[in-house]
Protein backbone atom coordinates (compact mmCIF):
# COMPACT_ATOMS: atom_id res chain seq x y z
CA UNK A 1 0.00 0.00 0.00
CA UNK A 2 1.29 3.46 -1.20
CA UNK A 3 1.53 5.92 1.97
CA UNK A 4 -1.17 8.44 0.29
CA UNK A 5 -3.39 5.09 -0.06
CA UNK A 6 -2.99 4.15 3.90
CA UNK A 7 -3.33 7.99 4.48
CA UNK A 8 -6.55 7.90 2.93
CA UNK A 9 -7.48 4.22 5.05
CA UNK A 10 -6.75 5.98 7.85
CA UNK A 11 -9.12 9.11 7.30
CA UNK A 12 -11.91 7.02 5.79
CA UNK A 13 -11.29 4.76 9.00
CA UNK A 14 -11.77 7.79 11.32
CA UNK A 15 -14.45 9.88 9.68
CA UNK A 16 -16.34 6.14 9.61
CA UNK A 17 -15.82 5.76 13.42
CA UNK A 18 -17.01 9.24 14.44
CA UNK A 19 -20.24 8.70 12.19
CA UNK A 20 -20.48 5.95 14.20
CA UNK A 21 -20.36 7.41 17.37
CA UNK A 22 -22.37 10.35 15.79
CA UNK A 23 -24.92 7.66 15.18
CA UNK A 24 -24.65 5.99 18.39
CA UNK A 25 -27.34 8.72 19.86
CA UNK A 26 -25.78 9.62 22.91
CA UNK A 27 -27.16 11.28 25.56
CA UNK A 28 -26.93 14.34 27.02
CA UNK A 29 -29.05 13.39 29.90
CA UNK A 30 -28.99 10.01 30.74
CA UNK A 31 -32.06 8.13 30.98
CA UNK A 32 -31.83 6.87 34.80
CA UNK A 33 -31.12 10.99 35.48
CA UNK A 34 -33.98 12.16 34.44
CA UNK A 35 -36.56 14.19 36.47
CA UNK A 36 -39.92 15.47 35.67
CA UNK A 37 -40.45 19.40 35.72
CA UNK A 38 -42.51 18.79 38.79
CA UNK A 39 -40.10 17.80 41.22
CA UNK A 40 -38.06 21.06 40.43
CA UNK A 41 -41.87 22.99 41.51
CA UNK A 42 -42.55 24.60 44.44
CA UNK A 43 -45.05 23.19 46.80
CA UNK A 44 -48.30 25.37 45.34
CA UNK A 45 -48.05 24.05 42.03
CA UNK A 46 -47.46 20.16 43.20
CA UNK A 47 -50.59 20.52 44.73
CA UNK A 48 -52.01 22.00 42.32
CA UNK A 49 -51.36 19.37 40.02
CA UNK A 50 -51.98 16.42 42.42
CA UNK A 51 -55.38 17.56 42.39
CA UNK A 52 -57.67 16.71 39.82
CA UNK A 53 -60.38 18.54 40.92
CA UNK A 54 -58.92 22.14 41.49
CA UNK A 55 -56.17 21.49 39.04
CA UNK A 56 -57.35 24.16 36.17
CA UNK A 57 -55.95 21.62 34.04
CA UNK A 58 -59.55 19.74 33.96
CA UNK A 59 -61.54 22.68 32.52
CA UNK A 60 -60.07 22.01 29.43
CA UNK A 61 -60.21 18.39 29.51
CA UNK A 62 -63.79 18.00 30.35
CA UNK A 63 -64.32 20.52 27.71
CA UNK A 64 -62.39 18.32 25.19
CA UNK A 65 -64.43 15.50 26.28
CA UNK A 66 -67.50 17.15 25.15
CA UNK A 67 -65.92 18.50 22.02
CA UNK A 68 -65.05 14.53 21.12
CA UNK A 69 -68.49 13.46 21.33
CA UNK A 70 -70.17 16.52 19.65
CA UNK A 71 -70.23 16.41 15.51
CA UNK A 72 -68.51 18.75 13.41
CA UNK A 73 -67.90 19.38 9.86
CA UNK A 74 -69.44 18.37 6.37
CA UNK A 75 -69.66 14.83 7.53
CA UNK A 76 -71.23 16.16 10.86
CA UNK A 77 -69.22 13.43 12.85
CA UNK A 78 -67.82 13.79 16.23
CA UNK A 79 -64.32 12.13 16.86
CA UNK A 80 -66.30 9.50 18.60
CA UNK A 81 -67.48 8.50 15.25
CA UNK A 82 -64.41 7.19 14.43
CA UNK A 83 -62.81 6.97 17.20
CA UNK A 84 -65.58 5.29 19.86
CA UNK A 85 -64.76 6.27 23.67
CA UNK A 86 -61.71 8.25 23.89
CA UNK A 87 -60.99 6.67 27.39
CA UNK A 88 -59.99 3.78 25.47
CA UNK A 89 -59.03 4.09 21.97
CA UNK A 90 -56.87 7.17 23.05
CA UNK A 91 -54.63 5.54 25.48
CA UNK A 92 -50.94 5.62 24.72
CA UNK A 93 -51.91 7.78 22.19
CA UNK A 94 -49.99 10.49 23.32
CA UNK A 95 -46.55 9.16 24.11
CA UNK A 96 -45.96 8.33 20.90
CA UNK A 97 -46.39 11.70 19.74
CA UNK A 98 -44.49 13.61 17.80
CA UNK A 99 -44.63 10.40 15.06
CA UNK A 100 -43.36 10.23 11.20
CA UNK A 101 -47.03 9.58 9.04
CA UNK A 102 -46.63 8.93 5.45
CA UNK A 103 -49.53 10.22 4.37
CA UNK A 104 -48.02 13.75 5.11
CA UNK A 105 -44.37 12.83 4.51
CA UNK A 106 -43.59 14.45 7.98
CA UNK A 107 -43.73 14.56 11.67
CA UNK A 108 -46.35 15.52 13.18
CA UNK A 109 -46.98 16.77 16.50
CA UNK A 110 -50.33 15.84 18.49
CA UNK A 111 -51.92 19.11 17.69
CA UNK A 112 -51.05 18.89 13.86
CA UNK A 113 -52.93 15.25 14.15
CA UNK A 114 -55.84 16.56 15.56
CA UNK A 115 -56.02 19.16 13.02
CA UNK A 116 -55.53 16.46 10.01
CA UNK A 117 -58.48 14.81 11.20
CA UNK A 118 -60.44 17.59 11.48
CA UNK A 119 -60.10 19.18 7.63
CA UNK A 120 -59.60 15.38 6.13
CA UNK A 121 -61.74 13.07 8.20
CA UNK A 122 -64.29 15.61 9.49
CA UNK A 123 -64.34 18.69 6.69
CA UNK A 124 -63.99 20.79 9.30
CA UNK A 125 -61.68 23.96 9.67
CA UNK A 126 -58.17 23.36 11.06
CA UNK A 127 -58.31 25.23 14.49
CA UNK A 128 -56.01 27.37 15.52
CA UNK A 129 -52.81 26.66 17.46
CA UNK A 130 -53.69 27.70 21.01
CA UNK A 131 -56.96 27.88 20.33
CA UNK A 132 -59.76 26.80 23.37
CA UNK A 133 -61.14 24.27 21.05
CA UNK A 134 -57.48 22.60 20.12
CA UNK A 135 -55.99 22.54 23.62
CA UNK A 136 -59.22 20.99 25.02
CA UNK A 137 -59.11 18.25 22.84
CA UNK A 138 -55.02 18.05 22.72
CA UNK A 139 -55.53 17.54 26.76
CA UNK A 140 -58.21 15.63 26.93
CA UNK A 141 -55.92 13.05 24.81
CA UNK A 142 -53.19 13.51 26.12
CA UNK A 143 -54.88 13.09 29.71
CA UNK A 144 -55.84 9.50 28.38
CA UNK A 145 -51.85 8.38 28.85
CA UNK A 146 -51.14 10.15 32.07
CA UNK A 147 -48.86 7.79 33.68
CA UNK A 148 -47.62 6.16 30.85
CA UNK A 149 -43.80 6.56 29.50
CA UNK A 150 -43.06 8.95 26.57
CA UNK A 151 -41.92 6.20 24.09
CA UNK A 152 -41.07 8.27 20.71
CA UNK A 153 -39.73 6.40 17.65
CA UNK A 154 -36.73 8.45 15.58
CA UNK A 155 -36.08 5.32 13.44
CA UNK A 156 -36.45 5.52 9.75
CA UNK A 157 -37.80 9.01 8.14
CA UNK A 158 -38.48 10.26 11.45
CA UNK A 159 -34.66 10.56 11.60
CA UNK A 160 -34.58 13.83 10.04
CA UNK A 161 -36.36 15.70 11.88
CA UNK A 162 -34.76 14.23 15.04
CA UNK A 163 -31.46 15.51 13.95
CA UNK A 164 -32.51 18.96 12.85
CA UNK A 165 -34.44 19.19 16.48
CA UNK A 166 -31.33 17.57 18.31
CA UNK A 167 -28.99 20.26 16.36
CA UNK A 168 -30.94 23.38 17.27
CA UNK A 169 -31.37 22.43 20.60
CA UNK A 170 -27.55 22.21 20.99
CA UNK A 171 -26.89 25.37 19.18
CA UNK A 172 -26.59 28.84 20.39
CA UNK A 173 -29.55 31.25 19.70
CA UNK A 174 -30.70 34.87 20.60
CA UNK A 175 -29.40 38.40 21.82
CA UNK A 176 -28.59 36.01 24.89
CA UNK A 177 -26.27 33.79 22.60
CA UNK A 178 -27.65 30.79 24.79
CA UNK A 179 -28.27 27.18 23.78
CA UNK A 180 -31.17 25.15 25.34
CA UNK A 181 -28.20 22.51 26.57
CA UNK A 182 -26.57 25.06 28.63
CA UNK A 183 -29.33 25.49 30.91
CA UNK A 184 -31.15 22.09 30.69
CA UNK A 185 -28.68 19.68 30.25
CA UNK A 186 -25.47 21.09 31.56
CA UNK A 187 -26.89 23.40 34.85
CA UNK A 188 -30.13 22.14 35.64
CA UNK A 189 -31.08 22.46 39.64
CA UNK A 190 -29.22 25.44 39.97
CA UNK A 191 -30.81 28.87 40.24
CA UNK A 192 -31.90 31.32 37.86
CA UNK A 193 -32.94 34.04 40.41
CA UNK A 194 -34.89 32.36 42.74
CA UNK A 195 -36.22 29.61 40.20
CA UNK A 196 -34.40 26.20 40.29
CA UNK A 197 -33.74 25.49 36.78
CA UNK A 198 -35.52 22.19 35.70
CA UNK A 199 -34.41 19.73 33.32
CA UNK A 200 -36.27 21.34 30.29
CA UNK A 201 -38.57 18.03 29.62
CA UNK A 202 -42.74 18.33 28.04
CA UNK A 203 -44.08 15.10 29.57
CA UNK A 204 -46.60 17.35 31.43
CA UNK A 205 -47.94 19.30 28.50
CA UNK A 206 -50.23 20.69 27.90
CA UNK A 207 -50.02 22.59 31.00
CA UNK A 208 -52.02 25.26 32.65
CA UNK A 209 -48.98 27.89 33.39
CA UNK A 210 -49.70 30.27 35.91
CA UNK A 211 -47.65 33.19 34.32
CA UNK A 212 -50.23 32.12 31.61
CA UNK A 213 -53.32 31.86 33.87
CA UNK A 214 -54.14 29.42 31.01
CA UNK A 215 -53.81 26.14 29.71
CA UNK A 216 -50.81 25.61 26.78
CA UNK A 217 -49.34 23.61 24.72
CA UNK A 218 -45.40 22.83 24.52
CA UNK A 219 -44.71 24.72 21.66
CA UNK A 220 -45.78 27.91 23.17
CA UNK A 221 -43.27 27.01 26.15
CA UNK A 222 -40.87 26.20 23.79
CA UNK A 223 -41.31 30.19 22.54
CA UNK A 224 -41.58 31.37 25.69
CA UNK A 225 -38.22 30.23 26.31
CA UNK A 226 -36.65 31.37 23.13
CA UNK A 227 -38.72 35.04 23.76
CA UNK A 228 -36.55 34.62 27.17
CA UNK A 229 -33.22 34.67 25.68
CA UNK A 230 -34.31 36.97 23.12
CA UNK A 231 -34.25 35.03 20.32
CA UNK A 232 -36.42 34.87 17.05
CA UNK A 233 -39.76 32.70 18.06
CA UNK A 234 -40.95 30.47 15.28
CA UNK A 235 -44.79 31.05 14.66
CA UNK A 236 -46.82 28.82 16.06
CA UNK A 237 -47.19 25.41 13.73
CA UNK A 238 -43.98 26.07 12.42
CA UNK A 239 -42.29 22.83 11.53
CA UNK A 240 -39.10 23.64 13.69
CA UNK A 241 -40.92 23.68 16.71
CA UNK A 242 -42.04 19.71 15.99
CA UNK A 243 -38.44 18.84 15.21
CA UNK A 244 -37.35 20.43 18.62
CA UNK A 245 -40.91 18.53 19.84
CA UNK A 246 -39.71 15.22 18.56
CA UNK A 247 -36.13 15.78 20.24
CA UNK A 248 -37.59 16.83 23.70
CA UNK A 249 -39.71 13.58 23.60
CA UNK A 250 -36.99 11.47 22.51
CA UNK A 251 -35.07 13.08 25.55
CA UNK A 252 -37.47 12.38 27.70
CA UNK A 253 -37.87 8.93 27.14
CA UNK A 254 -39.48 6.95 29.60
CA UNK A 255 -40.69 10.01 31.68
CA UNK A 256 -44.58 9.48 32.50
CA UNK A 257 -46.77 11.75 31.02
CA UNK A 258 -48.51 14.08 33.43
CA UNK A 259 -51.48 16.02 31.90
CA UNK A 260 -52.89 18.42 32.21
CA UNK A 261 -49.79 19.42 34.12
CA UNK A 262 -49.55 22.76 36.16
CA UNK A 263 -46.38 24.99 36.15
CA UNK A 264 -45.68 27.92 37.21
CA UNK B 1 -66.13 24.52 27.69
CA UNK B 2 -67.87 23.51 31.29
CA UNK B 3 -68.78 26.93 32.68
CA UNK B 4 -67.08 25.72 36.09
CA UNK B 5 -66.43 22.31 37.72
CA UNK B 6 -68.38 21.28 41.26
CA UNK B 7 -67.27 19.05 43.80
CA UNK B 8 -69.04 17.42 47.12
CA UNK B 9 -68.88 14.63 48.85
CA UNK B 10 -71.55 11.87 48.36
CA UNK B 11 -73.16 11.41 50.32
CA UNK B 12 -73.02 13.93 53.29
CA UNK B 13 -73.82 12.84 56.98
CA UNK B 14 -76.67 15.04 58.07
CA UNK B 15 -76.44 18.04 60.21
CA UNK B 16 -73.04 18.30 59.82
CA UNK B 17 -70.72 20.67 57.71
CA UNK B 18 -69.73 19.52 54.10
CA UNK B 19 -66.96 20.71 52.20
CA UNK B 20 -67.91 22.89 48.64
CA UNK B 21 -65.52 22.98 45.92
CA UNK B 22 -65.78 24.78 42.59
CA UNK B 23 -63.78 26.25 40.22
CA UNK B 24 -65.15 28.67 37.63
CA UNK B 25 -63.41 29.11 33.84
CA UNK B 26 -63.06 32.61 33.71
CA UNK B 27 -60.03 34.74 33.02
CA UNK B 28 -60.63 37.25 35.90
CA UNK B 29 -58.81 40.17 33.53
CA UNK B 30 -57.18 42.11 35.56
CA UNK B 31 -57.56 45.73 33.07
CA UNK B 32 -53.76 46.33 33.63
CA UNK B 33 -52.82 43.69 30.45
CA UNK B 34 -52.30 45.37 27.14
CA UNK B 35 -52.69 43.32 23.78
CA UNK B 36 -50.22 43.00 21.10
CA UNK B 37 -50.91 45.82 19.58
CA UNK B 38 -50.07 48.07 22.59
CA UNK B 39 -53.95 48.07 23.46
CA UNK B 40 -55.29 47.90 26.95
CA UNK B 41 -57.37 45.04 27.92
CA UNK B 42 -60.26 45.76 29.55
CA UNK B 43 -60.97 44.99 33.32
CA UNK B 44 -63.71 42.06 33.31
CA UNK B 45 -63.96 39.61 36.32
CA UNK B 46 -66.10 37.73 38.06
CA UNK B 47 -67.66 40.42 40.90
CA UNK B 48 -70.31 38.41 42.64
CA UNK B 49 -70.47 34.92 42.96
CA UNK B 50 -73.93 33.47 45.49
CA UNK B 51 -74.35 29.89 46.00
CA UNK B 52 -78.10 28.45 47.16
CA UNK B 53 -78.63 24.94 48.72
CA UNK B 54 -82.39 24.15 48.74
CA UNK B 55 -82.91 27.47 47.77
CA UNK B 56 -81.28 29.09 50.52
CA UNK B 57 -77.88 31.80 50.07
CA UNK B 58 -75.56 29.42 52.06
CA UNK B 59 -72.07 30.94 50.91
CA UNK B 60 -71.83 34.24 48.78
CA UNK B 61 -68.18 36.25 47.55
CA UNK B 62 -67.27 39.26 45.88
CA UNK B 63 -64.37 39.39 44.39
CA UNK B 64 -62.16 41.26 42.75
CA UNK B 65 -58.59 41.16 40.21
CA UNK B 66 -57.36 40.46 43.42
CA UNK B 67 -58.78 36.63 42.65
CA UNK B 68 -56.61 34.64 39.77
CA UNK B 69 -57.67 33.45 36.87
CA UNK B 70 -60.31 30.69 36.60
CA UNK B 71 -61.43 31.06 40.04
CA UNK B 72 -61.48 28.48 42.77
CA UNK B 73 -63.33 28.49 46.07
CA UNK B 74 -63.65 25.84 49.23
CA UNK B 75 -65.48 26.44 51.47
CA UNK B 76 -68.06 24.25 53.59
CA UNK B 77 -72.19 24.10 54.01
CA UNK B 78 -74.37 22.57 56.68
CA UNK B 79 -75.79 19.29 55.26
CA UNK B 80 -79.78 19.74 56.11
CA UNK B 81 -81.52 17.90 52.99
CA UNK B 82 -80.57 16.51 49.61
CA UNK B 83 -81.13 18.87 47.09
CA UNK B 84 -79.66 21.08 44.37
CA UNK B 85 -76.35 23.25 45.19
CA UNK B 86 -76.77 25.79 42.69
CA UNK B 87 -74.45 28.42 41.64
CA UNK B 88 -75.06 31.85 39.71
CA UNK B 89 -72.30 34.19 39.10
CA UNK B 90 -71.76 37.50 37.22
CA UNK B 91 -69.03 39.21 35.26
CA UNK B 92 -68.70 42.88 35.17
CA UNK B 93 -69.49 42.67 31.23
CA UNK B 94 -72.65 41.12 32.46
CA UNK B 95 -72.26 37.98 31.61
CA UNK B 96 -73.84 35.45 33.73
CA UNK B 97 -72.60 31.66 34.46
CA UNK B 98 -74.76 29.08 36.36
CA UNK B 99 -73.89 25.30 37.28
CA UNK B 100 -75.15 22.93 39.91
CA UNK B 101 -74.10 19.47 41.57
CA UNK B 102 -76.91 17.51 43.43
CA UNK B 103 -75.99 16.86 47.45
CA UNK B 104 -77.20 13.57 48.81
CA UNK B 105 -77.70 13.63 52.57
CA UNK B 106 -77.30 10.51 54.57
CA UNK C 1 -22.23 37.12 26.07
CA UNK C 2 -23.61 40.09 25.46
CA UNK C 3 -25.04 41.69 28.89
CA UNK C 4 -28.98 40.78 28.70
CA UNK C 5 -31.08 44.07 28.71
CA UNK C 6 -32.08 45.26 31.91
CA UNK C 7 -35.71 43.85 33.00
CA UNK C 8 -35.17 40.74 31.07
CA UNK C 9 -33.56 37.01 31.74
CA UNK C 10 -30.91 37.59 34.39
CA UNK C 11 -28.58 34.85 33.63
CA UNK C 12 -26.00 33.78 35.89
CA UNK C 13 -24.56 30.81 37.00
CA UNK C 14 -22.47 31.98 39.83
CA UNK C 15 -23.59 30.70 43.17
CA UNK C 16 -21.44 32.52 45.37
CA UNK C 17 -23.29 35.91 44.20
CA UNK C 18 -24.87 36.87 47.38
CA UNK C 19 -27.81 37.98 45.88
CA UNK C 20 -28.16 34.54 44.97
CA UNK C 21 -27.54 33.55 48.26
CA UNK C 22 -30.40 35.25 49.51
CA UNK C 23 -32.90 33.69 46.77
CA UNK C 24 -31.60 30.26 47.10
CA UNK C 25 -32.51 30.80 51.09
CA UNK C 26 -35.85 31.92 50.51
CA UNK C 27 -35.92 29.11 48.04
CA UNK C 28 -35.12 26.72 51.16
CA UNK C 29 -38.40 28.00 52.94
CA UNK C 30 -40.80 25.40 53.33
CA UNK C 31 -44.82 26.01 52.36
CA UNK C 32 -44.99 27.81 55.96
CA UNK C 33 -48.03 29.60 57.00
CA UNK C 34 -46.83 33.55 57.47
CA UNK C 35 -48.64 35.00 60.45
CA UNK C 36 -48.94 38.47 62.27
CA UNK C 37 -50.18 39.90 65.27
CA UNK C 38 -52.98 42.88 65.26
CA UNK C 39 -51.05 44.99 66.39
CA UNK C 40 -48.89 44.67 63.22
CA UNK C 41 -51.78 44.56 60.58
CA UNK C 42 -49.81 46.96 57.82
CA UNK C 43 -52.27 50.19 57.17
CA UNK C 44 -54.12 49.96 54.24
CA UNK C 45 -56.41 52.62 53.74
CA UNK C 46 -59.40 50.91 52.46
CA UNK C 47 -59.30 48.45 55.52
CA UNK C 48 -59.37 51.79 57.85
CA UNK C 49 -62.67 52.71 55.99
CA UNK C 50 -63.96 49.46 56.46
CA UNK C 51 -63.05 48.97 59.98
CA UNK C 52 -64.75 52.76 60.52
CA UNK C 53 -62.86 53.42 63.79
CA UNK C 54 -63.55 49.50 65.33
CA UNK C 55 -59.85 47.85 66.13
CA UNK C 56 -60.17 43.90 65.26
CA UNK C 57 -58.98 41.19 67.80
CA UNK C 58 -55.95 39.14 66.72
CA UNK C 59 -57.47 35.91 67.70
CA UNK C 60 -59.11 33.07 65.92
CA UNK C 61 -58.10 34.18 62.04
CA UNK C 62 -55.80 31.69 60.31
CA UNK C 63 -54.82 33.11 57.27
CA UNK C 64 -52.01 30.91 55.63
CA UNK C 65 -50.23 31.46 52.33
CA UNK C 66 -46.74 30.21 51.16
CA UNK C 67 -44.21 32.69 52.57
CA UNK C 68 -42.71 32.60 49.03
CA UNK C 69 -45.19 32.28 45.65
CA UNK C 70 -44.55 30.57 43.21
CA UNK C 71 -45.88 33.12 41.09
CA UNK C 72 -48.09 35.97 42.21
CA UNK C 73 -50.54 35.32 39.70
CA UNK C 74 -51.77 32.10 41.28
CA UNK C 75 -51.28 32.11 45.10
CA UNK C 76 -53.22 29.67 46.82
CA UNK C 77 -55.03 31.19 50.07
CA UNK C 78 -56.74 30.01 52.96
CA UNK C 79 -58.36 31.30 55.66
CA UNK C 80 -60.28 29.68 59.04
CA UNK C 81 -61.76 31.28 61.68
CA UNK C 82 -62.13 29.07 64.96
CA UNK C 83 -65.11 28.65 66.74
CA UNK C 84 -66.96 27.38 68.74
CA UNK C 85 -69.71 29.88 67.49
CA UNK C 86 -73.09 30.44 68.52
CA UNK C 87 -76.07 32.10 66.50
CA UNK C 88 -74.82 35.25 67.81
CA UNK C 89 -71.01 34.80 67.38
CA UNK C 90 -71.63 33.33 64.14
CA UNK C 91 -68.88 34.64 61.10
CA UNK C 92 -71.32 36.61 58.90
CA UNK C 93 -68.40 38.01 56.62
CA UNK C 94 -64.69 37.67 56.12
CA UNK C 95 -62.88 40.26 54.20
CA UNK C 96 -59.22 40.11 52.56
CA UNK C 97 -56.98 43.34 52.14
CA UNK C 98 -54.14 43.90 50.09
CA UNK C 99 -51.23 46.05 50.90
CA UNK C 100 -49.75 46.61 47.72
CA UNK C 101 -52.47 45.53 45.29
CA UNK C 102 -53.98 48.33 43.05
CA UNK C 103 -57.15 47.01 44.30
CA UNK C 104 -57.26 46.25 47.98
CA UNK C 105 -60.44 44.84 48.54
CA UNK C 106 -59.49 41.50 47.14
CA UNK C 107 -62.48 39.90 48.16
CA UNK C 108 -65.78 39.49 50.67
CA UNK C 109 -66.79 35.68 51.69
CA UNK C 110 -70.30 36.45 52.95
CA UNK C 111 -72.04 33.06 55.08
CA UNK C 112 -75.55 33.93 55.37
CA UNK C 113 -76.33 30.45 56.93
CA UNK C 114 -74.90 29.41 59.92
CA UNK C 115 -71.98 26.47 59.64
CA UNK C 116 -69.77 25.35 62.41
CA UNK C 117 -66.60 25.04 60.05
CA UNK C 118 -65.95 28.42 58.62
CA UNK C 119 -62.55 27.78 55.95
CA UNK C 120 -62.54 29.39 52.66
CA UNK C 121 -60.28 28.28 50.06
CA UNK C 122 -59.41 30.39 47.20
CA UNK C 123 -56.26 31.67 44.62
CA UNK C 124 -55.31 35.20 44.59
CA UNK C 125 -53.39 37.84 42.82
CA UNK C 126 -50.48 39.41 44.27
CA UNK C 127 -48.91 42.50 42.11
CA UNK C 128 -45.60 42.62 44.91
CA UNK C 129 -44.39 40.85 48.17
CA UNK C 130 -46.76 42.57 50.66
CA UNK C 131 -48.74 41.81 53.49
CA UNK C 132 -52.70 40.49 53.31
CA UNK C 133 -55.22 40.91 55.94
CA UNK C 134 -58.27 38.82 56.68
CA UNK C 135 -60.96 40.32 58.77
CA UNK C 136 -63.99 38.58 60.27
CA UNK C 137 -67.17 39.82 61.29
CA UNK C 138 -69.15 38.41 64.13
CA UNK C 139 -72.56 38.27 64.07
CA UNK C 140 -73.17 40.42 66.99
CA UNK C 141 -70.68 42.93 65.45
CA UNK C 142 -67.32 42.00 66.57
CA UNK C 143 -63.82 41.94 64.38
CA UNK C 144 -61.28 39.40 64.39
CA UNK C 145 -58.15 39.51 62.09
CA UNK C 146 -54.98 38.17 60.96
CA UNK C 147 -52.32 39.15 58.84
CA UNK C 148 -49.96 36.98 56.44
CA UNK C 149 -46.71 38.22 54.50
CA UNK C 150 -45.56 36.96 51.03
CA UNK C 151 -42.65 37.29 49.10
CA UNK C 152 -43.51 37.30 45.21
CA UNK C 153 -40.32 37.18 43.01
CA UNK C 154 -40.19 37.75 38.95
CA UNK C 155 -39.80 35.14 36.75
CA UNK C 156 -36.28 33.80 36.03
CA UNK C 157 -37.32 34.17 32.39
CA UNK C 158 -39.72 36.64 30.63
CA UNK C 159 -42.09 34.77 28.32
CA UNK C 160 -43.33 37.08 25.81
CA UNK C 161 -46.37 34.58 24.45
Amino acid sequence: MTSSTALRAILVGVLSAHAVIACAQERSLPLPGLRSGITFAGADVRAMQSDDVSNPGFLWVEGGEKRWNTAAGATGKSCASCHGDGRSSMRGVATRYPRYDHAVKGVEDLDARINRCRTDKQGAQPWARESEELLSISAYVSYQSRGLPLAVSIDGPAREAFERGRVFYHARHGQMNLSCSQCHDQNWGKRLLVENLSQGHGNAFPAYRLEWQSLGSLQRRIRACLFGIRAEMPAPGAPELTDIELYLAWRAQGLSIEAPGVRR
Amino acid sequence: MPDARITVPAPVPRGKPFEVRIIVRHPMETGYRTDESGKSIPRNVIRSLTCRYNGEVVFSARLSSGIAANPYLRFFVTAKESGPLAFEWVDDAGVRGSDSAAVTVA
Amino acid sequence: MTKPASGVCSYTLKPRRRWLQSGAALALLPWLPAHAAAEELPQIPAMTAFLAGRKPVAARVRLTLPQLADNGQTVPMKVTVDGPFTPATRVTAVNLFSEANPVPEMAQFEFPAYVERVEVESRVRLAASQKIVAVATLADGALLASAAEVIVTIAGCMDGT
